[in-house]
């Protein structure tokens, strides 16, 4: 089994008009032991910008408190929020820097931007945009 | 074949743990007790290897209090479990602890909580949990009987049904267990489930 299936996740985003829609399973598991039910993977960084984490856990759970942090930093410093394109280049820019040892992450950010257009994008765990 | 599980009920959490200490074929050890107090209201059940079992926890429960003497308040168990897991995430892609962990605790706002804390720092709040070979069975026997609001007696009954499920079906199971509890008046061992004393 592959370190990003040892956890167990499934993440998916879906942009329609003015709006997204993101969505995940709950189930935190160990190989085949089922730990949890009530999982979060998805996690609210902003009033418009969701990141959906799949991956292993720990990371999961590191690489949000990792954006988290970024963001604040990035509001108390520019007093306005991100862009979702500024968003984006940020992960891409935090899970690049461990090219070699990476995050073992693969995440889904959707967000509204401006005018309420709907922006998502997926990243595999080197920070490769799609 | 080491047996670490917990619950939370009314109140109160829960945690049980075999007390063999093993190397490879030899049991060294009937007693070890491998459920820390961590301060006043937390209990801090470990299972993993030896070395990292008794220092990681030595080393959180020194912190800990390093923090309330700073401070002059203690920390919310949240809090405790949060630390606990920075520090093996911070330590994984350097020299890792192989130490699995379940924190239970008691606050005075969030009541009684239960944390698993992974070896590989995965942190996640659970009502019922386990580590190890026994959790295989004691996990499955308490998501059969296990309801929220247990009252002590009725949790005890169910921690006494899984050591029973332990004992009957794990191939080398540990011959002893050791209960501890933590509510509102704190931190403190329960009882003992001893099957072999010592010779």
């Amino acid at each position: 089994m592959s370190i990003f299936e040892y956890n167990g996740s499934a993440v998916v985003a879906m942009v329609g008009k003015n709006c997204f829609a993101i969505a995940s399973d709950r189930r935190l598991g160990v190989q085949l032991q089922t730990i949890a039910t009530d999982f979060q993977r998805i996690s609210k960084i902003d009033d418009h910008l969701f990141i959906g984490l799949s991956g292993l856990a720990p990371d999961v759970q590191t690489l949000y408190q990792r954006l988290v942090f970024r963001h604040k930093l990035y509001q108390l410093r520019e007093e306005r929020d991100m862009k979702p394109e500024s968003f984006a280049s940020l992960v891409s820019a935090i899970l690049y820097e461990k090219r070699f040892g990476p995050y073992l992450c693969q995440l889904v950010i959707a967000e509204l931007g401006d005018d309420n257009k709907p922006f998502t994008c997926t990243m595999d765990s080197i920070a490769a945009k799609f | 074949m080491e047996c670490v599980f917990g619950l939370v009920g009314n109140g109160f959490a829960i945690v049980a743990a075999d007390t063999s200490a093993v190397h490879s074929i030899l049991l060294h050890k009937n007693k070890e007790d491998k459920i820390m107090v961590l301060d006043s209201h937390k209990l801090v059940a470990a299972s993993g290897e030896p070395g990292d079992r008794v220092q990681f926890t030595e080393y959180v429960q020194k912190n800990v209090s390093l923090y309330q003497f700073r401070n002059g308040l203690p920390l919310t168990t949240a809090a405790a479990a949060n630390f606990t897991r920075g520090e093996l995430a911070t330590a994984l892609r350097k020299n890792p602890y192989s130490v699995n962990i379940l924190m239970a605790g008691y606050d005075k706002e969030a009541g009684a909580s239960l944390y698993y804390i992974d070896y590989i720092a995965t942190l996640h709040k659970v009502d019922k949990g386990a580590f190890g070979y026994g959790s295989y069975f004691s996990l499955s026997t308490m998501d059969r009987h296990y309801r929220s609001d247990m009252s002590v007696e009725e949790a005890i009954e169910l921690v006494d049904k899984c050591i029973l499920e332990i004992r009957s079906r794990l191939v080398i199971a540990p011959p002893n267990f050791v209960i501890k509890i933590v509510d509102k008046d704190g931190a403190r061992e329960y009882d003992w489930r001893i099957t072999t004393a010592d010779a």
